[in-house]
């Protein structure tokens, strides 16, 4: 048994790294901005499908890393590498603020007031203090960096390698922060706050945590997304920005770390489909789309492969659904 | 089974092949019988009312091709959409460059979204043809040797403007009003260009306003206790409104610029106070289809039987037709020029190439020149005047 699990994950190990050497740039491009979006999407699982507060604002968090990225590389000289962290850190502390309405505010209050964050992140992006480091309207250039030179890889398969393992890396991280004691409280903040408060669970610091690892690793996200595109401006972070990343995270199948994976197969590849079907109404064709996925999956992708999979098929890294829990509020060991 | 046949056959395509490669390779996106050319445009998503300009492209190719093609050569336009979104521009063109392995690209739209590309365009030496977008930027053949731009940028207008005052109101004490962005500073850079050491003494004063400013009276206020009686204003559509409405309530009357991206008279005229608005002065090139003197222009019929034929119930008073067609035939003329010689380097060359060109859509006189130097194709505007109801064209052409 072990060593088919070793088999199947240096195959699924295999199968993500294959592209490098065998696609051409362009598709190598969508794949690695695929991966950059499930990062994304990733982060916003965990506040939203996790711990059940809606942000339609993720895409803030995005331009946060992204632009605190592109300026450290930029103004400050900054290897790429190294802007990673901070666009996550600096994400954070914005999400650690956010979460303290996230207190007082449930449901569609909240989803507001994180949507007027998307809103306003790229008004302030353009004004006038922040221009001498933000570049306004224009935005920021970005040079890419090269593969190492021990490396006979082109540029686009190195990024992509990059982004796949930085990937790799924050899903590790995520799947072993969401288990046992803080996944369950996180669930039970999610599904019965007042049963979690009365069971001893700090329910303010669950939330405003859980918007700050949220926020920091969209953050990462944003800040490998600057590294790809080469480029930042107010434009690229539109708040449809913010609800696509909702929309991934919908369709892939909230508290699901594989749905963070479907979830970004859509938002990256859904739109060009809708394009291909009819040009002049890709967004009808792309409600359409949205409408049916919903219908036919109504838990997401996640949870479509949840109920066809054969049991033994499904990893352990779906616990937010997998793991139902016993007696709401009644048997919860927190502490 | 391997025959002989087969084998020969096999022989044959490997020694032609090379052939076929080296070929392919000196002119990417064309065969005998056709040219790839693509575009990328907003189709969806706000700025959605733009992609009527590439639809009238779609359809003027179609035109050229029902008529036998360039050269003997059948038009392939693709047009993607990138809903204005600067990465979604970046997947694009990389699709159409690598993918769809188009000649090049042509008319796609957006500052912001253009200049997400323009490394990548010119660093694969691919050309970025007459690109819609008003900022001055994109004139830098030193630096971005594939990338042009089309019509009259913000700091040719207002060289412009300039001129005009120089010539007319060589007294005039002048206050300018600008979005503080590169849109807005290209005014000043071209009020700079157009006054030369005259600027000191001519600008009386500048003031500057921020798209997070609740309101622009303040700014109107200041413009008008400087005792300016010239105001040029560099503002996007609502500011240009609302300036346009408080200089009339303060009762003052300057001799009053307007950029040419807020003259609508729906998004900015009426919402000011058609009235209010009466003898605001802005540049034009291009010729307006709801304007009667142009029934009969042999120009503007030739757009109508385009738009007849092949965009039937389209809006015909919509400029982004007028525009679409301008450009493509000005690309038409760079592709004549290429011959039979359809390289990057020659379509560059060619487009750098221009002489005096006319184009049916452009106001009489505003021709379309460049060199290898000039990157500006189109650098002359004609006045026109706000009456109170309809724009009225006056003087001459003024060339920046």
């Amino acid at each position: 048994m072990n060593a088919r699990r070793t088999a199947l994950w240096l195959f699924g190990a295999a199968l993500l790294v294959a592209p490098a050497f065998l696609m051409s740039g362009y598709r190598l491009f969508q794949l690695t901005s695929m991966a950059v979006y499930a990062v994304a999407i990733l982060g916003l699982d965990i506040v939203t499908g996790y711990t059940g507060q809606v942000s339609l604002g993720h895409g803030a968090f995005y331009a946060i890393g992204a632009y605190t990225g592109a300026i450290l590389m930029t103004q400050f000289g900054w290897p790429y590498w190294a802007t990673l962290p901070a666009g996550g850190a600096a994400a954070a502390l914005v999400g650690y603020a956010v979460g303290f309405p996230a207190l007082r505010l449930t449901g569609p209050y909240l989803a507001l007031v994180t949507y007027a964050l998307a809103v306003a992140v790229p008004q302030i992006l353009r004004a006038r203090a922040l221009e001498s480091w933000t570049g306004g309207a224009q935005g920021i250039v970005v040079t890419a960096p090269d593969p190492p030179a021990f490396l006979p890889l082109s540029q686009d398969a190195y990024l992509y390698l990059f982004t796949l393992a930085v990937a790799a890396l924050l899903f590790l991280l995520a799947r072993n922060m969401l288990s046992g004691r803080q996944l369950r409280a996180m669930i039970a903040v999610r599904d019965h706050a007042l049963a979690a408060e009365a069971a001893g669970i700090d329910i303010a610091r669950v939330k405003t945590r859980a918007f700050a690892v949220s926020a920091g690793i969209t953050g990462v996200a944003g800040a490998l997304g600057a590294i790809v595109v080469q480029f930042v401006a107010p434009d690229s972070f539109a708040a449809t920005l913010s609800i696509a990343l909702f929309v991934g995270l919908v369709v892939g199948g909230s508290a699901s770390l594989p749905g963070a994976l479907a979830g970004a197969a859509f938002v990256q590849f859904v739109p060009n489909l809708a394009e291909t079907v009819n040009k002049s109404a890709p967004g009808v064709i792309y409600g359409v789309l949205l409408v049916a996925a919903l219908y036919l999956m109504p838990s997401g992708v996640a949870g479509a492969l949840r109920r066809t999979l054969p049991a033994r098929l499904r990893t352990s890294t779906s616990p937010g659904k997998a793991t139902p829990l016993p007696n709401k509020g009644a048997t919860i060991h927190v502490d | 089974m391997w025959t002989r046949r087969t084998l020969l056959a096999t022989a044959t395509a490997a020694s032609l092949a090379p052939l076929g490669r080296a070929r392919a390779a000196a002119m990417p996106g064309v065969t005998a019988t056709s040219i790839k050319i693509g575009n990328t445009n907003p189709h969806s998503g706000p700025a959605s009312s733009y992609g009527a300009i590439a639809n009238a492209e779609v359809a003027f190719f179609k035109m050229v091709n029902d008529q036998g093609g360039i050269g003997g050569r059948m038009i392939d336009f693709i047009t993607l959409d990138d809903a204005y979104s600067p990465p979604k521009t970046v997947e694009q063109t990389r699709k159409l460059v690598e993918q769809e392995g188009v000649a090049f690209l042509f008319n796609s739209l957006g500052t912001p979204t253009q200049t997400a590309v323009r490394a990548y365009l010119n660093s694969r030496k691919v050309p970025q043809l007459f690109i819609s977008t008003g900022a001055d930027k994109w004139a830098d053949p030193e630096h971005f040797p594939w990338t042009m731009g089309w019509q009259p940028s913000y700091r040719t207008e207002a060289t412009i403007y300039a001129k005009y005052i120089q010539h007319e109101k060589p007294s005039g004490r002048i206050g300018v009003l600008y979005q503080n962005d590169d849109f807005g500073k290209d005014y000043l850079l071209g009020l700079k260009d157009g006054f030369g050491a005259a600027y000191d003494r001519m600008v009386i004063k500048e003031v500057s306003y921020e798209t997070t400013d609740p309101t622009i009276d303040s700014q109107v206020v200041t413009l008008q206790s400087s005792g300016a009686d010239v105001l040029v204003t560099a503002a996007t559509p609502k500011w240009a409104a609302q300036t346009i409405r408080k200089a009339a309530e303060l009762n003052w009357k300057p001799l009053h610029f307007m950029s040419n991206v807020s003259v609508s008279v729906g998004s900015v005229l009426k919402p000011a106070g058609l009235e209010n608005a009466a003898g605001l002065i802005t540049g034009a090139y291009l010729k307006d289809a709801t304007d009667k003197r142009w029934d009969n222009d042999p120009g503007m019929q030739q757009w109508r039987q385009f738009m007849a034929k092949y965009m039937p119930g389209a809006d015909l008073t919509d400029g982004n037709h007028v525009f679409g067609y301008g450009v493509s035939v000005t690309l038409m003329q760079v592709l004549k020029q290429c011959g039979d010689d359809l390289s990057r380097a020659n379509i560059m060359k060619q487009a750098a190439s221009l002489d005096n060109e006319e184009v049916p859509t452009l106001l009489p006189g505003i021709r379309v020149s460049t060199s290898a130097t000039n990157f500006h194709p189109i650098r002359a505007m004609q006045l026109q005047r706000w009456t109170g109801s309809t724009w009225d064209l006056f003087g001459d052409v003024i060339t920046a």
